[in-house]
C-alpha cells in the first residue's frame, strides 16, 4: 500500500509540471484562440536563458529578471511579426504557425546556448521526507514544486478577476467585437503571451532543476495536449486537475499494467487515455457543449 | 507570349474539366514525364538516387496523402509516419509470410491496412475538429511504433527488432539498383498521384472540401459528414502506407519498427504547408523544398568558407524550417504551388503587366 | 403568367403543433402551419420572431421537442440534415454558407453530390463512368449558371465573389439539387433595389419553370408582398398570422407587431 502511495504521489508530481505546461496552453487560447503549440518549446527557452545566464556567472536574480525580459521580448516579438499577420486566420492555420514558431524556437535557443543537459541549481533543498513512520519516501523538491505552481494558479486566478483579465476574455470571445469596443487587441496579446512566457518559465525552471534543463523537454510538454483534451481548452482548474490526473494515471499504469506488456506504456498511455476522451466525451472533463448555429 | 490561351477554344464539356486544359500546359508535363523516366536515368548518379531522388518520391507521396487529409478535407494529422510505419510492418509481413505475391497486390494491400488503421484513428474526427484531431493523432504516433516492437510477431520475432525488405520483383524484374528502385518508385508514384488528382477533381473531392470550408452547411446540402470524413481518412492512409511501404523496400532496405518518430510526421506536414495546402502539385514541390534544405545546409556554408558543426546545422534547419512555416502561413497559405500559379499566369500575358 | 392563374396543388409540408427551446429559453411555441405545392409562402416577423429557428427545423438542423413535420405524407421526428436534403429540401442561409475555397463552378456541383453516384475506385480511375457522370451533371449545372447569369464567375473562388454574386452562387447550388421545396433565408438581405430586383425575378422563375415550391424569410414588405402566394408571420415564437399578403397586412395582430401597441 504504502509503495502505491509512493508512485501514486511521483505520479501527482509529474503531473504538477504537465499542468503548468498546459496552464499555458490554456491561458492563450483562453485569450486569443490560439492553440499554442509552442508552449513546450517556450519551457525550454525560457529555461536555457535562464540557466544560461547563470552559467555566465550572474547570480540567481538577475538571471532571472534578464529571462522575464527576455521572455516579454518574445511575447512582442511573437505578437509583432506573427499573430498580427494571422488576425481571423482559422484556428488550424494559427496551430500550424505555432508549431513554425516552436521549431524555431527550438534551434534557436540550442543554436545560442547548445544542446548538451545542463544541470540548474536553484537552492531548492531535495533531500527526501518521509511520511508515514517512513514508509512512503517523497522529495521535498516535489512539494517545493507543487507549492510553486500552487501560488502561481492563485495569482492567475485573482488576475481574472482585474480589469484586464476581464479584457482577456473579452478578447477571446470575439476578436473584432473586442476591437470596436476599445480593447487593443495587440497590446492584449502581448500581456497573454509574456504571461505564457512567464509561465513557462516557472515550469522550465521547476523542471529543469528537477531533469537538467535539455532538448528532451520539448517532447515532454506534448504531453499537456491530451492534459488539455481531458481538462478541456479553457478551464484553468481543468488544467491543473487534468494534469495531476495524467500524471499520476501514467505512472500507476506502467508500474503496475506496464510489466503485462513489456514496459513503455509511459510514453503513450496519455495519448491513448486522451484518444479514448475524445471518442466518449470530447468536451472533457469540464468543457461545456457548443451549440452551433447558422 | 509562348504560355497563351487566347484563340483556344474549348468546344466540350470533357475538355473543360481535363486536368490540363492548355497544349502548352500538357507538352510541358509530357517532357516533364520524359525527364523523370528517361531523362535522369541518362545522367543522375547513385548519390543522387540515394540522398534526394528517392527519399523525395517516397516522402511525396506521403505527403500528397497527408494533403488530402489536411489540405482537402480540414483535418489535421501529426500521426502520417507512424502511418507509414504500418504500411511498411504490413508490406513487409505480407512479403515475407506469403512469399509468391506480386509486389504491387502486397502494396495495395499494404496501403488497405493501413487505410483501415487510419479510419480507427480518424474516427474521433465525427465529433471534434481541427487541433483537437492533432492530439488523436498523436496517439496514433505513440502507440503504434511500441506496438509494433512490443509484440514481437509485427517483426516476425526477429531477435534484432530489425526488419529488412526482401528483395524487390516485378513480373520478374529484379529491382536492385539504385536507377530500378528509383524508375519503380516514379511508376508507383505517377500512377497513385494521377489517382488522387482524378478523385479531388471529382465526387470525393468536392465533399472533402464541402466538409473543410463548411461543414454544417456541407451536411445542409446532403454530405454526410461521417462518410466524407472517414473516406479522406482511409484515403489520406491508403497513400501515406504505401508511401511507408516504399520508403522501407526502395530507400532504406531495413529499418527498425519505431524508426517512425514524429520527426518525420512533423516534416511531410511541412512539405505540405510549403508546397501548398489543397494541391497535389504543391505535395511534390513541397517535399522536393523541404528534402533540399538540409542537402543546401550542410554543403552551401563550407563553400562559402564557414565550418559548422553538425549540431549546429541541425539547429539551424530547425530555425529555418520554423521560420518558413511561418512566412508561408502568413504570406502565401497556399504555398509553392499557388506561387507556380502565379508564374504561370504572368506568363500568359507577358511581356505585358496587365 | 401572373400569380392568379398558378396552380397551387395539395399540401406539401404540414408543421403541427412544433415547439422549440434551447435550455429554457423558448424560440417556438406550438407553431402549425402548411406548405402547398407549386407555391411560395413568406415567413416574416421581427428580428427574433424565430424564423429561422423555423426552417432549421424543417430541414432537420434543429430537432424540435414537441411537434411533427409531415413532408409529402410522411411524418418525421428526427431527421439529420443530410436525410432532409436527400428528400428533396434544399435550402440557403441569411449569412451565406458557401464553401470559400471553391470554385463556383465547383460549389454548385456539391449540389448534385446526391444525384451522383460514382464512388471512390471509379472516382480515381476516372476514364469511363466517372467521367460521363462528371459531363452529364456539369451540362445540368450549366443550365442553372446561364439561368441565373453567372457565366462570367464560373472558376471564379467564391471567397472573391461580392455579396451579392454569392448569394446568388448559394441560390444555385440549392437549385442544382432540384429541390422539391427551397428554402430561402433572407435571400435579398443587404442587397440594394436593382439586386433585389434580380433576384426577385429569379425566385419567380424558379418557381414557375422549375415548378419548386419556395418558403422564404424575407424583411423586405415590397418583396413580400409582390412574390408571395401566402405569409406566415411569427412574433416572439408564436404564429400570429396567416393568409394571403392583402389579409395579413390587414391583421391588427400583425400592426400592432410590427408598429407596436399602446398601451
Amino acid at each position: 500500500m504504502a509503495f502505491f502511495f509512493e508512485v501514486l504521489i511521483g505520479g501527482l508530481m509529474a503531473g504538477v509540471m504537465y499542468s503548468l505546461v498546459a496552464l499555458g496552453f490554456v491561458l492563450i487560447f483562453k485569450a486569443s484562440g490560439v492553440f499554442n503549440f509552442a508552449q513546450g518549446a517556450m519551457v525550454l527557452f525560457a529555461g536555457l536563458f535562464f540557466v544560461g545566464f547563470m552559467e555566465l556567472g550572474m547570480p540567481m536574480v538577475v538571471s532571472l529578471l534578464l529571462t522575464i525580459a527576455v521572455m516579454v521580448l518574445l511575447a512582442g516579438v511573437i505578437e509583432r511579426l506573427v499573430l498580427r499577420h494571422l488576425v481571423n486566420q482559422e484556428g488550424i492555420i494559427l496551430f500550424m504557425a505555432t508549431i513554425g514558431v516552436s521549431f524555431f524556437l527550438d534551434g534557436f535557443g540550442q543554436t545560442i546556448w547548445g544542446s548538451n543537459v545542463r544541470q540548474l541549481d536553484i537552492g531548492i533543498p531535495t533531500d527526501p521526507i518521509f511520511l508515514l513512520d517512513g514508509d512512503i519516501l517523497i522529495q521535498s523538491f516535489d512539494l517545493w514544486a507543487a507549492l510553486v505552481a500552487g501560488t502561481l494558479l492563485a495569482i492567475l486566478v485573482v488576475f481574472q478577476k482585474t480589469r484586464i483579465g476581464r479584457a482577456l476574455r473579452a478578447v477571446a470571445d470575439d476578436h473584432q467585437a473586442a476591437q470596436s469596443v476599445g480593447i487593443p487587441l495587440n497590446v492584449i496579446w502581448i500581456i497573454v503571451w509574456a504571461i505564457a512566457g512567464l509561465v513557462a518559465l516557472v515550469a522550465g525552471v521547476m523542471w529543469g532543476s528537477k531533469l537538467g534543463v535539455q532538448p528532451a523537454i520539448v517532447s515532454l510538454a506534448l504531453k499537456a495536449l491530451p492534459v488539455l483534451i481531458l481538462g478541456g481548452f479553457t478551464s484553468i482548474p481543468g488544467a491543473i486537475l487534468g494534469g495531476l490526473i495524467i500524471g499520476a494515471g501514467e505512472k500507476l499504469a506502467e508500474v503496475y499494467i506496464g510489466p503485462l506488456f513489456g514496459g513503455g506504456i509511459e510514453n503513450w498511455f496519455a495519448y491513448v487515455l486522451a484518444l479514448g476522451f475524445l471518442l466518449i466525451r470530447p468536451q472533457g472533463l469540464f468543457g461545456e457543449k457548443i451549440i452551433e448555429r447558422v | 507570349m509562348f504560355y497563351r490561351e487566347s484563340g483556344q477554344y474549348k468546344t466540350s464539356y470533357r475538355a473543360d474539366q481535363a486536368i490540363f486544359t492548355i497544349p502548352q500546359d500538357r507538352v510541358f508535363f509530357a517532357l516533364l514525364m520524359l525527364a523523370a523516366f528517361v531523362g535522369i536515368p541518362l545522367v543522375a548518379t547513385n548519390y543522387i538516387y540515394t540522398a534526394l531522388l528517392i527519399p523525395f518520391l517516397c516522402l511525396a507521396l506521403a505527403a500528397l496523402g497527408l494533403n488530402i487529409l489536411t489540405g482537402y478535407c480540414g483535418q489535421l494529422s501529426l500521426g502520417t509516419s507512424a502511418f507509414m510505419g504500418v504500411g511498411a510492418v504490413a508490406a513487409w509481413n505480407l512479403a515475407t509470410r506469403v512469399p509468391d505475391l506480386n509486389i504491387l497486390v502486397v502494396f495495395a494491400l499494404a496501403g488497405l491496412v493501413t487505410a483501415a488503421v487510419g479510419m480507427f484513428f480518424g474516427l474521433p474526427s465525427l465529433r471534434i475538429k481541427g487541433f483537437y484531431l492533432a492530439v488523436a493523432t498523436l496517439a496514433a504516433q505513440f502507440f503504434l511504433p511500441w506496438l509494433f516492437v512490443k509484440i514481437s510477431w509485427f517483426t516476425n520475432h526477429a531477435a534484432s527488432g530489425v526488419i529488412t525488405a526482401p528483395q524487390l520483383t516485378l513480373f520478374g524484374w529484379s529491382i536492385d539498383t539504385p536507377m530500378e528502385k528509383y524508375l519503380f518508385a516514379l511508376g508507383v508514384v505517377t500512377l497513385l498521384a494521377l489517382a488522387a488528382k482524378n478523385l479531388v477533381r471529382s465526387n470525393p473531392g468536392r465533399q472533402w472540401m464541402a466538409i473543410r470550408d463548411m461543414d454544417i452547411a456541407a451536411e445542409i446540402i446532403g454530405i454526410r459528414p461521417v462518410v466524407a470524413k472517414l473516406t479522406a481518412f482511409a484515403v489520406s492512409s491508403f497513400f501515406i502506407g504505401i508511401a511507408g511501404a516504399l520508403y522501407l523496400f526502395v530507400y532504406l532496405g531495413s529499418a527498425e519498427p519505431d524508426g517512425f518518430t514524429i520527426t518525420m510526421s512533423f516534416q511531410v506536414l511541412f512539405m505540405i504547408i510549403i508546397g501548398g495546402l489543397g494541391s497535389i502539385l504543391g505535395s511534390f514541390l513541397g517535399a522536393f523544398f523541404i528534402l533540399l534544405v538540409p542537402i543546401f545546409l550542410t554543403r552551401v556554408p563550407p563553400m562559402l568558407g564557414f565550418d559548422l558543426s553538425t549540431a549546429l546545422v541541425s539547429h539551424l534547419e530547425f530555425m529555418v524550417f520554423g521560420a518558413l512555416i511561418v512566412i508561408f502561413l502568413i504570406v502565401e497559405p497556399h504555398g509553392l504551388a499557388r506561387l507556380w500559379q502565379i508564374t504561370k499566369e504572368k506568363l500568359r500575358i507577358w511581356p505585358f503587366p496587365y | 403568367m401572373t400569380i392568379a392563374q398558378k396552380k397551387i396543388g395539395p399540401t406539401l409540408l404540414k408543421v403541427d403543433n412544433i415547439s422549440l427551446s434551447f435550455g429554457g429559453v423558448k424560440a417556438l411555441t406550438d407553431i402549425s402551419f402548411e406548405i402547398r405545392e407549386h407555391e411560395i409562402l413568406a415567413i416574416i416577423g421581427p428580428n427574433g420572431a424565430g424564423k429561422s429557428s423555423m426552417l432549421n427545423c424543417i430541414n432537420g438542423f434543429y430537432h424540435p421537442q414537441q411537434g411533427t413535420i409531415t413532408f409529402r405524407g410522411e411524418a418525421r421526428k428526427q431527421m439529420r440534415p443530410h436525410e432532409a436534403a436527400s428528400h428533396g429540401i434544399a435550402r440557403t442561409f441569411q449569412n451565406i454558407a458557401l464553401f470559400k475555397g471553391m470554385s463556383t463552378l465547383d460549389n454548385i456541383m456539391t449540389g448534385r453530390l446526391l444525384k451522383m453516384k460514382a464512388g471512390l475506385l471509379s472516382s480515381a480511375i476516372y476514364k469511363g463512368p466517372a467521367e460521363r457522370e462528371q459531363i452529364q451533371h456539369r451540362e445540368y449545372c450549366e443550365k442553372i449558371i446561364d439561368f441565373l447569369e453567372i457565366q462570367a464567375i464560373r472558376k471564379v473562388p467564391v471567397g472573391r465573389l461580392p455579396y451579392g454574386l454569392q448569394k446568388r452562387v448559394e441560390l444555385a447550388r440549392a437549385l442544382a439539387a432540384e429541390p422539391t421545396l427551397l428554402l430561402l433565408d433572407e435571400p435579398m438581405a443587404g442587397m440594394n433595389l436593382e439586386e433585389k430586383q434580380d433576384m426577385c425575378r429569379f425566385i419567380l422563375d424558379v418557381n414557375d419553370e422549375f415548378g419548386t415550391t419556395i418558403c422564404l424569410i424575407e424583411h423586405d414588405m415590397g418583396v413580400v408582398m409582390d412574390i408571395s402566394d401566402r405569409v406566415v408571420v411569427l412574433d416572439y415564437g408564436r404564429k400570429i398570422g396567416d393568409g394571403a399578403p392583402e389579409d395579413v397586412k390587414n391583421n391588427q395582430a400583425v400592426i400592432d407587431a410590427y408598429l407596436g401597441v399602446q398601451h
